[in-house]
């Protein structure tokens, strides 16, 4: 359970699930039933500490937590060659550190999340896991925590996305998962997400939807945010052992936002500490090949929650673009809509030619090869980096390791494969 | 306008036989054509599809009626344009507009509902706004005197049915599979015995849908209930003729209504 102090960011959603005007539980009524069971269901494991050893002992011994807190000097380096100097001729440049979720099991903050729902639905006594994918990094984690736990998997997935992503196509399929390729609608991930509603309001008796991000109807934005928050926890307690004092920013990228919230949520209370969430601007903000939702789009009501949509001026709903396939979603979480409007947390957004360069940079200056998404976020922390004085203390979260998307960077660079 | 859209949608139930409720999707074909045909055959009721890019509780035929409509460029305002035109060419006949949340809010609760009642609707069903989040657009359609028509599925039992029926106008739609719309169909027994549960806690007519595509479907559910709806089966009808499906629709719904009204009430 969160917090009830009065005043405090983190006491959010309230007992309808909302954060303020948005999130809710906006589904078709045979669902209904199933998500205020869910609730019941997850509330009873919030109260039960075998629940929480049992989430604890995975996410250590099977995931590989708590994941490394890491200065990165060479990167600190050479932001500072290019900071301009302060007014009084200080120099500037603050330190970059990173919360390493990429070197998570299968790769990404992901799995935290499913390990929490796949305990979730085996306390339920449901038998059949379903999910939906885009890029293919949630449809992995999803398959790995049911064959760890031998339960049928099914992962939707639009056909364009297993198109680009077949790589993790076969991972999915490696781990015993049934990938289905989705046509309708423009065949992108949230046909996908469309298709697991479907398959879950016919299925209903017996199957349990992992949902991949802190969206969908409540309780999920705030179950998957508070499966997340382990990443948040650790870095409170890792940069208070190591250097004694908290940072002066965090930043994460979003797409859905789920591992922005698991950073930021254990210090949203934390007056001083800023936080930057930064979302994809594609091609640009000007024009429609964007995936920024709070920055380019308007307060709507989606896939079972209200939250900050791109659309048109009928309601509806206008596709994503973004170079990462992770961050190509019309929606976001509510609770950034809410963060956003309650204006604890500033959002930006990063172009693909902004974060392919961030990508590289990270390869040559750490040896760390970045997912498409936290590359976003490196982006945006390189230009505050060099207009924030060298004590200031930058924490950003590498949410995902690169390997799935060296293709689509080489496209990218014009390299042949 | 909208002179008494409650005495529509309740002489259509206070007939002597259940009523037939057919729908088709607005912007896909020649809709004003489409809806001249379900009432020439017999509909009394017409449901008036809103689309929407992501109809997530509907199988592949309305899906596809969504996006050829969309692809063709229908906006709000034409949907609203086909019912003002529906309205004055069949001033008696009660007209619901059903689809999701997104485009009934887009402008603010109080502009569609008054753009709604404008347009001579007389109830809407809004798939995914339930009870919990009625605030949103419940009050708005009840005070410009449209009914928000709910729906009752296998999953809601007993004891959150009297939330479900808390605002609830016009009829109640029993949706008789957990699933999507036009694809599996249930047993008449547990449609019975479902109608007979809805009964007991509301005077309001019960319809039941989803999956109904033959007149002998629909004559055995007519025997159990207050309406039933037929969908997907139109809807496939004017994907699959397109301008020239009138007359098709006209057929359809002329045996549909046929079965319908001429079904024996079985006694409960």
């Amino acid at each position: 359970m969160t917090d009830q102090t009065p005043n405090s960011y983190r006491n959010q959603p309230d007992e309808r699930g909302h954060f303020g005007q948005f999130g809710g539980r906006y589904v078709a009524e045979t669902l209904m039933p199933l998500v205020l069971d869910l609730e019941r269901e997850y509330r009873a494991a919030q109260a039960d500490p075998e629940f929480q050893a049992e989430f604890d002992d995975l996410l250590e011994h099977y995931v590989g937590r708590p994941s490394p807190l890491y200065y990165a000097e060479r990167l600190t380096e050479e932001l500072r060659k290019s900071a301009p100097d302060g007014p009084n001729g200080e120099k500037r440049g603050a330190q970059v550190w990173f919360k390493r979720d990429e070197l998570n099991h299968t790769g990404a903050h992901k799995i935290n999340n499913c390990i929490g729902q796949i305990l979730l639905a085996r306390r339920m006594g449901k038998t059949r896991i379903i999910a939906e994918t885009g890029a293919g990094q949630h449809g992995v984690a999803t398959a790995t925590v049911c064959a760890r736990f031998g339960l049928p998997c099914t992962v939707y997935m639009g056909a364009t996305d297993v198109e680009r992503q077949q790589p993790n196509v076969f991972r999915m399929k490696l781990l015993g998962a049934e990938v289905i390729p989705v046509t309708s609608g423009r065949a992108t991930l949230k046909d996908a997400m469309n298709e697991g509603l479907r398959d879950w309001v016919a299925n209903v008796h017996d199957t349990f939807y992992i949902i991949g991000t802190a969206a969908g109807p409540h309780p999920y934005p705030e179950l998957v945010r508070d499966f997340q928050s382990v990443i948040g926890k650790e870095a409170r307690v890792q940069m208070q052992d190591r250097i004694g004092r908290l940072p002066d920013l965090l930043v994460a990228a979003i797409g859905g936002g789920s591992n922005a919230l698991g950073l930021f949520h254990p210090f949203l209370d934390d007056a001083d500490v800023k936080m930057l969430g930064v979302e994809a601007a594609g091609r640009g903000l000007d024009g429609n090949e964007h995936a920024a939702s709070l920055l380019g789009g308007a307060p709507g009501v989606l896939h079972g929650n209200k939250t900050y949509l791109l659309q048109d001026e009928d309601g509806q709903i206008t596709e994503g673009h973004s170079i990462s396939a992770g961050l190509d979603y019309p929606g976001i979480g509510p609770e950034h809509s809410w963060l956003k409007e309650s204006g604890r947390v500033e959002y930006t957004a990063i172009t693909d030619k902004q974060a392919l360069d961030a990508f590289q940079l990270l390869c040559r200056t750490e040896g760390i090869i970045p997912a498409l998404e936290p590359s976003h976020a490196i982006a945006a922390v390189a230009e505050r980096a060099r207009e924030m004085p060298c004590d200031a203390i930058i924490l950003a979260n590498l949410c995902g390791r690169g390997d799935k998307d060296i293709f689509t960077v080489a496209d990218a660079l014009g390299v042949e494969m | 306008m909208n002179d008494n859209p409650a005495n529509r949608l309740s002489n259509a139930f206070a007939k002597a036989h259940p009523a037939l409720v057919c729908f088709v999707t607005a912007g896909d074909g020649d809709t004003d054509a489409n809806l001249d045909a379900l009432v020439a055959g017999g509909a009394d009721v017409i449901e008036l599809g809103m689309p929407f890019t992501d109809p997530m509780a509907d199988g592949p035929a309305i899906q596809a009626a969504n996006l050829r409509s969309l692809g063709k460029g229908t906006t709000t305002a034409d949907v609203l344009a086909i019912a003002t035109r529906f309205r004055a060419r069949h001033p008696d006949v009660p007209l619901v507009l059903m689809g999701y949340a997104n485009p009934m809010v887009r402008r603010g609760p109080e502009w569609f509902a008054s753009a709604a009642a404008d347009a001579g609707v007389d109830g809407v069903i809004c798939v995914d706004l339930g009870p919990e989040e009625d605030e949103d657009l419940g009050p708005a359609l009840r005070d410009a005197g449209i009914a928000v028509i709910r729906l009752a599925t296998p999953t809601t039992h007993d004891a959150r049915l009297p939330q479900v029926l808390e605002g609830a106008g016009g009829f109640l739609y029993y949706v008789s599979v957990a699933g999507i719309t036009g694809k599996q169909q249930a047993a008449s027994g547990s449609i019975a015995e479902a109608v007979a549960r809805l009964k007991a806690q509301t005077d309001l007519p019960v319809a039941v849908g989803f999956g109904v595509r033959t007149p002998e479907q629909a004559a055995d559910i007519a025997a159990h209930a207050d309406g039933v709806v037929v969908g997907s089966a139109l809807v496939e009808l004017v994907g699959e003729h397109g301008e020239n499906a009138p007359d098709r629709l006209r057929e359809a719904v002329s045996a549909l209504a046929k079965a319908v009204h001429s079904a024996e009430r079985a006694q409960p």
